[in-house]
């Protein structure tokens, strides 16, 4: 069995987000990267098909070579080879079309995904990957068992769950629930050791078309001063809440 | 040319979030000098009614049996096709975002997903999403012919119903490229409103101490008519379903009022829910980081504050 885990290059969840001056991009500045947090379920479920089912695992993303660090820790996690595809990625209908050249190239039985990258929240790029390469996709997933040409899957639906079955190949973009947070493997000393000498590829992307351009970049405006109310004069928020806040 | 909303249904019932894409749909017609037309995939409910929205003709597709992401979305996009159509608008719920990618890679247009507001120009049409945990907006300009606008749901609102009643056209589903996928069980809480279009959230934290004590969130809950809801801790512990755990990680919301009842705000925590109207915050903690992004807050014990909030609440309900 070969797994593809797509892997997103983003700021650290506890990073200050700054645009540049111009508001036309984002400033990396001073961030320091990880592994999307939504990616991090999904390999460690493809790591444990690899120990559990003898799957080969490997990780694609779509980057400069500033990303390679993130590939490396990914492969320090327990991946077999890592594939970087050497582009910008401008937006989500490009990187699905490169990582679907790869599919195509390699292929593979599993694909996963994180639901959503935590930089751009876009949840594009799985749906479109499958749609490409004509798989059956499974969004939001919450659960994954492979048998044979199968999967047993179960996904997070509005207000509820459902399980369902498909055939493999198939697109998954994962969260927590495919493997619990306190499951998620981090990198030990062995791992960052064997990780420096596995194969890390760097390919060139394909030709794709842009579909869409980030013009200007804004940040939310800052909050207002909180209000303290007296925690024995609880009916002072709800006046609050009903007449100056009109939300109850 | 024409705007087509997608107008999701919940056990073929409408819900607001199917009226808030609707009337996306048409205000971005309107703005577009086009009109505005809908498809329905499964729905019981009456589509006519769709037109007190301003959608002029409802596409109708029925018997399309259990969701399949390929069925739904060639079928929207065969109406799209039916109307003319150069745009599609889609709610980012579960099902929505499920569906954007492929309907996008079906129509060939450009996907622009996550989307607070309305577009600041449709010619070119460059519209705001939401981005970065909701640490930061962008505006995306669309650079093809094509465009599909994925908005949050919940996020722009219904505006007041007027008269209208559309027409209604049956079209068949698409199904012959579907990959199979087969359902074994779905397993919906009924009667709830899902967490992500509730307009009015109670959330509660480790500051609780035991999953026995929730029936103090759930009866303020109650009082007010909102969703309940928790912090990762408490949803990593198994005190509460992971369902309810919003934050990174969990879910995303954006109500009209989050109230956070012993849960510190941890940065992980607030990328959730920092898009809510108006937050309240009730701790022991003066120093807790949650303050700083709150608009109301309580230092107080939860077990002493949230009866009286309760019962206050209800004095409120009482009155009106």
């Amino acid at each position: 069995m070969k797994v593809l885990v797509c892997i997103s290059h983003v700021p650290d969840t506890t990073a200050k987000i700054n645009f540049t001056a111009d508001q036309k991009s984002f400033d990396k500045n001073g961030v320091s990267f990880v592994i999307n947090p939504y990616d991090e379920f999904g390999l460690t479920r493809a790591v444990w098909l690899q120990e559990k089912q003898g799957a080969t695992v490997t990780v694609v993303n779509v980057g400069n070579a500033e990303t390679e660090p993130t590939l490396r820790k990914a492969l320090a996690i327990g991946a077999n080879d890592a594939i970087r595809i050497n582009a910008e990625p401008t937006d989500a209908y490009f990187v699905a079309k490169q990582i679907a050249h790869i599919v195509n190239e390699n292929g593979y039985d599993l694909i996963i995904a994180g639901r959503e990258s935590i930089d751009y929240n876009g949840s594009q790029v799985p749906g479109m990957l499958a749609a490409m390469l004509k798989l059956p996709f499974v969004n939001a997933c919450v659960g994954l068992e492979v048998n044979g040409d199968k999967a047993e899957v179960i996904r997070e639906i509005d207000g509820g769950k459902e399980k369902s079955v498909v055939s493999i190949p198939a697109v998954i973009a994962g969260q927590k629930g495919l493997v619990e947070e306190k499951d998620l493997k981090i990198p030990n000393m062995r791992g960052i050791m064997q990780a420096r000498t596995k194969p890390l590829n760097v390919v060139e992307p394909v030709d794709a078309e842009v579909k869409t351009e980030a013009v200007h970049y804004e940040k939310p405006a800052p909050k207002g001063e909180c209000k303290m109310i007296d925690a024995d004069n609880v009916a002072e928020l709800v006046d609050l809440l009903h007449n100056e806040a009109k939300v109850i | 040319m024409s705007v087509l909303a997608y107008v999701e249904t919940w056990e073929g019932k409408f819900k607001k979030t199917s009226f808030e894409t609707a009337a996306y749909a048409a205000h971005v017609a309107r703005e577009m000098g086009t009109e505005a037309v809908a498809v329905v995939i499964n729905a019981t409910d009456d589509p006519t009614q769709l037109g007190q929205y301003g959608i002029s003709t409802v596409y109708n597709a029925s018997d399309a049996g259990d969701f399949n992401n390929y069925t739904w979305a060639n079928t929207i996009v065969a109406a799209a096709n039916e109307a003319g159509a150069n745009g599609i608008i889609i709610s980012g719920t579960f099902g929505g975002k499920m569906l954007a990618g492929t309907t996008a890679v079906a129509f060939d247009g450009a996907l622009i997903s996550n989307i607070s507001d309305k577009p600041s120009s449709v010619n070119p049409m460059v519209v705001r999403r939401s981005a970065f945990s909701s640490k930061g907006f962008v505006d995306y300009e669309v650079k093809a012919d094509r465009f599909i606008l994925s908005i949050i749901p919940n996020g722009i609102g219904v505006p007041q119903p007027e008269d209208g009643a559309a027409d209604v056209v049956s079209i068949a589903v698409v199904n012959d490229e579907s990959p199979v996928v087969e359902v074994k069980e779905v397993d919906r809480v009924k009667g709830q409103i899902p967490l992500p279009e509730a307009e009015l959230v109670v959330s509660a934290g480790r500051g609780l101490k035991d999953p026995g004590n929730w029936n103090l969130i759930e009866d303020l809950a109650d009082a007010l008519g909102a969703s309940t809801a928790c912090s990762k801790p408490v949803s990593d512990m198994g005190w509460r379903p992971h369902s309810e755990h919003v934050g990174q990680t969990g879910i995303a919301i954006n109500p009209n009022l989050y109230i956070a009842i012993g849960i510190s705000g941890a940065i992980q925590h607030l990328a959730g829910v920092s898009a809510s109207n108006k937050i309240v915050v009730i701790n022991t903690d003066p120093e807790a980081p949650f303050f700083k992004a709150a608009d109301y807050g309580i230092v107080g014990d939860a077990f002493e504050v949230i009866p009286k909030l309760t019962e206050a609440v209800k004095a409120l309900k009482a009155n009106q």
